[in-house]
């Protein structure tokens, strides 16, 4: 099994889970490497994304495997792929791994929120998110649940960038109990609604295993 | 991307649409170029980028290297609102610039129902929308496209339309506004050289005049215009310019494939098909062009499928050798190819074989009328005995979903034509019966029937469109006929085919009422979420218009038309005789066993027609 670790950031942030998966198996198809295809009735490019990225999400530690067909070397394929990408994906790296996804424990993400009309409320939020409960209202496909943001992040940071945004830092696990991003910074909908952002964007920075090394 | 954009992106639907940045995208440095177009397509991303026209010409303006020629489309209502929330102006995808900044700005109409997308981008952009308010050289506003043949309802919008195909008239036409930005000329003095290039056709040179009853009295040229406008064609196909290389979208379009056109024009002559004549002489390219081109497309795009194109593929001379020579190259590499636009009667199982041995996808017959009788007034001249071969073949190869088109309202059309339709739908469920390869997967045939919509240029172009309420009987006559489960029944709805049919055989006077529904929130009028038959009723109205002047009234033999300035190369008189033969139930035999003499022949200086 191969491994490319890739970015995707710019523009392309607006390309659906769907839609990569379309791009990826056209780029290895101009690139002229050759993966292998699931058998049956309809055979497609077997691709298996770690986690998929949702549209309007930045990243730059993205992962995804395939096999490799017809002796392509994978230290050859970062530059392959990039040739054929389209804006804003880029293959960082590529290696032969048997470690499969499920190992994958935290994720670092950042988050940049934007106020309009008003001075960046870094404190109040440092204030909001150092609590030693903060409890929310998580909706799932099961229906909603209270829970403990506090007790499931894996540290936060909170800095105010140089344009005024407020940055936030933090490591979230991603197995069950999960917490997204979005719903780290639902605590502030819920909790200081009068602290809600006009704008959040997010970035995936880091995926680690449990003992907090980068998932390679 | 501005952070505003960024913001409003993450709110709509589909923003992969509105990004540009997609593989193959072409991007100039701006200091090295002089003209910046912008090639607006007046539908949404999803249409747009499936035209083929659009992915040639964008190549072929942006082969000179000072000219940039950039994308835009028509938002969906989402992204509308959001944009004009926020105040940004209609922007090209490549540069993100506004496109009321550039030099040019062109439009691809193909179809009626888009021209009030046509106003309202305009608008978005900051543009004025009628020709009359924008009394600087540039923007320069211009459109081609199919329905352009009749440029009159679109008049009071466009600079100029650029006639038939725009290979290099397009370029004609920018590298004179290049000179005249230059040089500094007026837009008038601009606009009265453009008229001097052959396919040109300048409105604000033209004055109508209408009879009492009105109807056309003439079109004085003014300034020394020409008092027809002749459409362009490529004479060599192969050595005009031709994608080697397709835009690839990062999001799922409509024709998400390469698309190959095999030639232009058609040597059938259907009575209703204004394609069939507004884009004659026939003309190919060769098939070694086509395999080439083929190959190349399908490396640098990534595509896993392939469809070849024209009005009636199956026409094309060497389809065998096209099909096994793609064949041979996208197998091995799994890539798929399709064959639309076969005919029913040499749909032969040879080439069925060919198709099916990489994927099967559905098929589509078009017999367009159910009775002998109306086919042959049409033209259509498939038998009923063809039709039934091929969907023998097709049973017997294993397919068992068949989708069968048909027009209602056609000229001369009686309920025992209509009726005719569901006996030739049942007798293809017998069909099937008998030989199908494998029944028990069962089948489904769905009969689709559309309102006839009368176009200029066509035989037809004198006819009366039936009105909506006797469209309706008709389909209430044949869903009645229309007994068994394994057949489906489909018909599209009338009110937008009366309005197309209004607007396609339309006049000057129909600026107006476009420009009405554009005001009162029309766009995007193809697809049913916009399209509102009382806004465009309440428009004519307002513009004390009939729509019924236009769709339901049989024309006189001697009436002057709005598009009469238009010459398509097929003659009046010629349409007046095929008319004539229409209601005689004469079929004219497809150009390949006679010429008729359309006269579209002598567009061409150098070679034969079809040759």
């Amino acid at each position: 099994m191969s491994r490319i670790l890739f970015k995707k950031e710019g523009r392309a942030k607006f390309i659906s889970h769907l839609d990569l998966m379309r791009t990826m198996q056209r780029v290895f198809i101009r690139s002229g490497i050759e993966i292998k295809h699931t058998e049956g009735f309809n055979p497609h490019p077997y691709m298996n994304f770690a986690m998929p990225l949702p549209v309007g999400t930045e990243s730059r530690c993205e992962l995804m495997d395939f096999v490799l067909l017809g002796g392509a070397q994978a230290r050859e394929v970062p530059a392959r792929l990039n040739a054929s990408m389209p804006e804003g994906i880029r293959v960082l790296d590529c290696w032969d791994e048997k470690r499969k996804f499920k190992d994958i424990k935290w994720l670092d993400m950042e988050a940049r929120l934007f106020y309009d009309n008003k001075v960046s409320p870094t404190q109040a939020l440092r204030d909001l998110y150092s609590g030693e409960h903060i409890v929310i209202e998580k909706r799932t496909k099961r229906g909603s649940a209270q829970v403990d943001i506090a007790a499931l992040h894996g540290g936060l940071e909170i800095t105010e960038a140089e344009d005024g945004a407020v940055l936030i830092a933090a490591r979230l696990p991603v197995q069950e109990p999960a917490l997204s991003p979005a719903q780290l910074i639902s605590a502030i909908e819920q909790l200081r609604p009068d602290l809600r952002p006009d704008f959040a964007a997010y970035r995936r920075v880091e995926v680690r295993d449990s003992e907090l090394r980068p998932f390679r | 991307m501005t952070p505003k954009l960024e913001r409003i992106l993450t709110r709509v639907q589909k923003p992969a649409r509105y990004t540009g940045g997609e593989y193959n995208e072409i991007v100039k440095d701006l200091s090295a170029v002089d003209l910046r177009v912008a090639f607006c397509f007046p539908d949404t991303y999803e249409i747009g980028m499936s035209n083929l026209g659009l992915q040639i010409l964008y190549g072929a303006i942006n082969e000179d290297p000072g000219m940039w020629c950039e994308r835009c489309f028509a938002p969906w209502g989402d992204m509308e609102d959001e944009l004009r929330r926020e105040k940004i102006p209609l922007y090209a995808l490549e540069s993100g610039d506004p496109i009321g900044d550039f030099d040019a700005i062109a439009f691809s109409l193909g179809y009626e129902m888009a021209y009030t997308s046509v106003l309202n981008m305009l608008d978005l952009a900051g543009v004025p929308v009628r020709r009359a308010d924008r009394t600087a050289l540039t923007p320069l506003v211009f459109a081609g496209g199919t329905s352009c043949v009749n440029p009159e309802p679109m008049a009071d919008f466009i600079d100029l339309f650029v006639l038939g195909e725009g290979e290099e008239l397009d370029l004609e036409v920018l590298r004179l506004l290049r000179r005249a930005k230059g040089e500094g000329w007026t837009k008038s003095r601009f606009l009265r050289a453009a008229a001097d290039i052959e396919g040109v056709y300048v409105p604000s040179l033209y004055e109508p005049e209408y009879n009492g009853d009105g109807t056309l009295r003439g079109v004085t040229a003014l300034d020394g215009a020409p008092k027809t406008v002749t459409k362009r064609i490529i004479e060599d196909l192969d050595s005009a310019y031709y994608p080697s290389r397709a835009i690839v979208p990062s999001t799922e379009i409509v024709h998400d494939r390469v698309v190959l056109e095999l030639f232009r024009g058609c040597v059938r002559g259907c009575r209703f098909c204004q394609a069939g004549f507004v884009y004659r002489p026939v003309r190919r390219h060769s098939t070694e062009f086509l395999l080439e081109k083929a190959k190349s497309l399908l490396q640098s795009s990534g595509y896993e499928e392939i469809t070849l194109s024209s009005l009636s593929t199956s026409d094309f001379k060497g389809l065998p050798e096209l099909t096994d020579g793609l064949l041979e190259w996208c197998e091995p590499r799994k890539i798929s190819l399709s064959l639309p636009s076969l005919r029913a009667d040499n749909f032969s199982m040879g080439l069925m074989e060919r198709v099916q041995r990489v994927r099967k996808s559905g098929l589509t017959f078009a017999p367009e009328a159910g009775s002998q009788r109306l086919r042959d007034v049409i033209n259509k001249n498939v038998t009923e005995e063809a039709l039934m071969n091929s969907c023998r073949i097709a049973f017997e190869g294993g397919w068992n979903t068949l989708k069968l088109y048909f027009m209602l309202g056609l000229p001369t059309e009686t309920d025992e034509d209509v009726l005719a339709i569901a006996e030739l739908a049942e007798r293809v469920l017998h069909c099937w019966r008998q030989y199908a390869a494998n029944k028990a997967r069962g089948v489904r045939i769905t009969v689709s029937t559309s309102m006839f919509v009368p176009k200029p240029h066509t035989p037809f172009q004198w006819e009366a469109q039936v009105s909506v309420e006797e469209y309706l009987r008709r389909v209430k006559l044949l869903r009645e006929a229309i007994n068994s489960r394994s057949i489906t029944y489909n018909w599209h709805a009338p009110d937008v085919s009366l309005i197309e049919a209004a607007l396609s055989r339309g006049d000057r006077r129909l600026g107006a009422v476009i420009e009405n529904v554009w005001r009162d929130g029309g766009k995007l009028d193809s697809w049913s979420d916009y399209f509102s038959f009382e806004r465009w009723m309440g428009a004519f109205e307002k513009a004390g218009l009939d729509p019924d002047f236009y769709a339901a009234r049989v024309r006189g033999d001697g009436e002057l038309f709005p598009w009469d300035v238009i010459d398509v190369g097929v003659r009046k008189a010629y349409l007046a005789r095929e008319r004539r033969a229409a209601y005689e139930g004469v079929i004219t035999p497809d150009c390949r066993v006679k010429c008729m003499g359309c006269g579209a022949n002598c567009l061409l200086e150098r070679r034969a027609c079809d040759e």
